[in-house]
C-alpha cells in the first residue's frame, strides 16, 4: 500500500502556530526532531542523490566501480529486457487506473446508498486491502492454473479449450484483475470518505428542482468528487508502476524470468539477482522520473478542472 | 423526509432498481470473498479431492494443516515476522511521533518548508532509495539478518509524522502551556500528555505499521537468505511454492494459517484502520 496525503489541500490549511522553545526547550526540540531528520536526509534526500550518482557507474559489488558517464542511461533503449518492462507496465498501467478507480467509485456509490449490512460489505471489499497479496496471490495462482485451475475446470464443463491464463499471451490481463482486485477496496474507502463530503442540501435542492438520479450524479456527484478522483488516479499510478508482488508470485518462471515483467521486476533483478547496481540505479532513475512526470501532469489538470 | 411525496410516482421503479443494485452488491461480494471462501474449502479437502469443484468438501480433514505446519517451518516463518513487524512498529511509534510532536506543537524557522518536504517524499517511489539503503546495509555487515528490514523504522517516515502531526493539532495548546508553566520539559510533555491522549491516532500508525511490514516481500527478498528458516511469511510461502507446486491442499492449509492472524488483528482494529486511510485521502 502506498499513502499520498494531499499535499495541495495541506498547504492551504496550514498554519503558522504553537510554542516559541525557550532554553533547553530547544534543546528537547533538537532531540526529538532527530530521527525524523536523519530519516529524511540520510534515507530518503542522501539515498536520492547516491542513486542518481550510482547511475553513472558500472559497479557489480565486486570489483571497483567504473565511471561509465550516461552509458547506462543511452544503452537503456537498447535493452530488450529494459523495454519489455517499459511496454509491460505502461500496458498495465493504462487498465489498472482506469479500472481501479471506476471500480472504486462504483462500489462506494454501492455503499453510500441505505443498505442492510452495509459494514459488513465494507469488510468484504476491504478485506484484500489487509491480506498478503503474496498469500491471497498463492489462491489465485491456482484459480488460474492451466491443468487443475478453478477457471479452466469451468470452462472444461461447458466445453471450452482451458485457457494459458498464466502464459505469456494472457499473463498481463489476468494479472490486473487480481491488482484491481486487491485495490478497490481501498478506492472505495476514499471515495466513501469523498462522497459523505458532499452537503445533502445539493441533492435536496435538486430534487425539489425535480433533477432525475443521473442529472444529479452529472451535474452534483461527480463534479465534487473530482479531487478525490485526481488523489486515486495519482495513487493508482504510483502503484501501476510499483506492481511487484503479484506480479512475482504469479508470474514467475523457472529460470527467475517473468511470464509480465514490470519495471520493478526487472529491476529487483538486474540490481539484487544480477547485482548490476549501475544499471539497476538507472532504471530507478527512470521510473521514478515517470511517475514524477505523470504526477504534475495529473496536478496541472486538476488546477484546470478542480 | 418532508418531500417524500416527490419518491411516490416512481415507486415501482425503485421496486426494480434496489433489485439490481443488491444484484451487483452481492455479485461485487462473491468476486471479492469468492478467492478467500475457495481457499477455506481447498485447506479442507483430502488431497486426492482437490479438483472437486464441491465448495463442502465430500470428506473433511485437518491433516493439511499440520503437514503445513511442518512443511513449512511455520514456527520460524511465524517468529521472524512478527519479531519483524513488531520492532517496526515499535520504531515507528516513538520516532514518528517525536517528530510529528515537533511539527505540530513547536514554533521554529524553516518549520512548514521542511514538512512539505518531507511530505512531498511521500511521491519518491521507494526503488529510488532502496539502492545505497541495500549498499549501506551490506557494508555496515547485516546484510542477511532482520535488522535491515526493522532498523528503518527507527528513523521516523512521512507517512507517521503526517498521521500522528494532524492528530497532535486538534489537542488543545493550554495543556501544554499549563504544563510549562509548571516546569515540565517537552520530553515529558511529549510522553506525558501527547502520546496518552493520542492513542486512537497511535493505534491506527501501529496498524498501518505493523500489517505493511507483516505483508513485505521486495524487502525480505533482497535482504534476508532464502531459506525456510531465516526468512519471513511472504517469501517462505513463495518458496513454498515452488517446491510443492501441485500440493494445492496443502498450499490452501498454508496460506490460511498465514492470514489468520492478520484478519483477526484487522476484525479488531477495522474503524481506526479505515479511518486511517480515509485520513489521507481528504483533509
Amino acid at each position: 500500500m502506498t499513502f499520498l496525503p494531499n499535499i495541495r489541500l495541506e498547504c492551504g490549511v496550514m498554519q503558522v502556530d504553537g510554542m516559541t522553545p525557550k532554553g533547553r526547550e530547544r534543546f528537547w526540540t533538537g532531540v526529538l526532531l532527530t530521527p525524523t531528520m536523519l530519516g529524511l536526509g540520510l534515507g530518503v534526500l542522501g539515498s536520492i542523490f547516491a542513486t542518481l550518482w550510482l547511475g553513472f557507474y558500472d559497479w557489480d559489488l565486486f570489483t571497483a566501480p567504473e565511471w561509465v558517464g550516461l552509458e547506462n542511461y543511452t544503452d537503456l533503449p537498447g535493452d530488450r529486457r529494459f523495454m519489455q518492462s517499459l511496454r509491460v507496465t505502461t500496458l498495465f498501467s493504462a487498465i489498472y487506473v482506469p479500472g481501479t478507480v471506476i471500480l472504486s467509485i462504483a462500489i462506494a456509490l454501492l455503499l453510500n446508498r441505505h443498505v442492510v449490512g452495509k459494514s459488513l460489505f465494507r469488510l468484504f471489499f476491504f478485506l484484500p486491502v489487509v491480506t498478503s497479496p503474496v498469500a491471497v496471490g498463492l489462491v489465485w495462482s491456482w484459480i488460474y492454473s492451466r491443468d487443475q485451475g478453478l477457471l479452466n475446470n469451468m470452462l472444461s464443463t461447458v466445453g471450452m479449450d482451458p485457457v494459458y491464463w498464466l502464459g505469456r499471451d494472457m499473463a498481463l490481463y489476468s494479472v490486473v484483475v487480481v491488482n484491481i482486485w486487491g485495490a478497490v477496496g481501498e478506492g472505495m474507502i476514499i471515495f466513501l470518505a469523498g462522497l459523505q463530503a458532499i452537503p445533502k442540501n445539493l441533492y435536496e435542492a435538486a430534487m425539489l428542482d425535480g433533477a432525475s438520479r443521473s442529472k444529479q450524479f452529472w451535474r452534483i456527484t461527480l463534479p465534487l468528487l473530482i479531487p478525490s478522483i485526481f488523489f486515486q488516479v495519482i495513487l493508482s499510478t504510483i502503484n501501476a508502476f510499483q506492481a511487484f508482488d503479484y506480479v512475482y508470485v504469479l508470474t514467475s518462471t523457472q529460470g527467475g524470468g517473468s511470464t509480465m515483467p514490470t519495471l520493478v521486476f526487472n529491476l529487483y533483478r538486474e540490481g539484487f539477482k544480477f547485482f548490476r547496481m549501475g544499471d539497476a540505479a538507472a532504471q530507478a532513475v527512470v521510473l521514478a522520473g515517470i511517475i514524477m512526470v505523470l504526477t504534475l501532469i495529473y496536478n496541472q489538470l486538476q488546477k484546470r478542472w478542480g | 423526509m418532508s418531500n417524500a411525496h416527490l419518491l411516490k410516482p416512481t415507486f415501482g421503479n425503485h421496486m426494480r432498481e434496489n433489485a439490481i443494485f443488491y444484484a451487483l452488491l452481492l455479485l461485487g461480494t462473491f468476486i471479492m470473498i469468492g478467492p478467500f471462501v475457495w481457499m477455506m474449502s481447498t485447506a479442507l479437502k483430502v488431497p486426492g479431492d482437490q479438483f472437486d469443484q464441491r465448495l463442502i468438501p465430500q470428506e473433511i480433514t485437518l491433516d493439511n494443516f499440520s503437514n503445513a505446519w511442518q512443511l513449512m517451518e511455520f514456527r520460524h516463518l511465524v517468529w521472524n515476522s512478527f519479531k519483524i513487524a513488531a520492532l517496526s512498529t515499535i520504531g515507528q511509534l516513538i520516532t514518528c511521533s517525536m517528530g510529528a510532536f515537533v511539527f505540530a506543537v513547536v514554533k521554529f524557522r524553516g518549520r512548514e518548508a521542511l514538512f512539505v518536504l518531507l511530505l512531498a517524499t511521500l511521491m519518491i517511489p521507494a526503488q529510488m532509495t532502496v539502492i545505497p539503503q541495500f549498499l549501506i546495509f551490506r557494508w555496515l555487515g547485516l546484510y542477511g539478518t532482520a535488522a535491515p528490514l526493522y532498523l528503518p523504522a527507527f528513523l521516523g517516515g512521512a507517512f507517521g509524522v503526517f498521521l500522528l502531526r494532524q492528530y497532535f493539532r486538534t489537542i488543545p495548546m493550554d495543556l501544554m502551556d499549563a504544563a510549562r508553566l509548571d516546569g515540565a520539559s517537552l520530553l515529558s510533555i511529549w510522553w506525558r500528555i501527547y502520546l496518552p491522549l493520542a492513542r486512537p491516532a497511535l493505534a491506527a500508525l501501529a496498524i498501518f505499521a505493523f500489517m505493511s511490514s507483516w505483508n513485505d516481500l521486495f524487502t525480505a527478498l533482497i535482504y534476508l537468505p532464502s531459506d525456510l528458516e531465516k526468512t519471513t511469511l511472504p517469501v517462505g510461502l513463495s518458496l513454498f511454492q515452488r517446491l510443492y507446486r501441485a500440493e494445492w491442499t496443502i498450499m490452501m492449509a498454508a496460506v490460511l494459517i498465514s492470514v489468520t492472524p492478520i484478519m483477526i488483528a484487522f476484525f479488531f482494529v477495522q474503524r481506526q484502520f479505515i479511518a486511517g486511510i480515509a485520513m489521507t485521502g481528504v483533509k
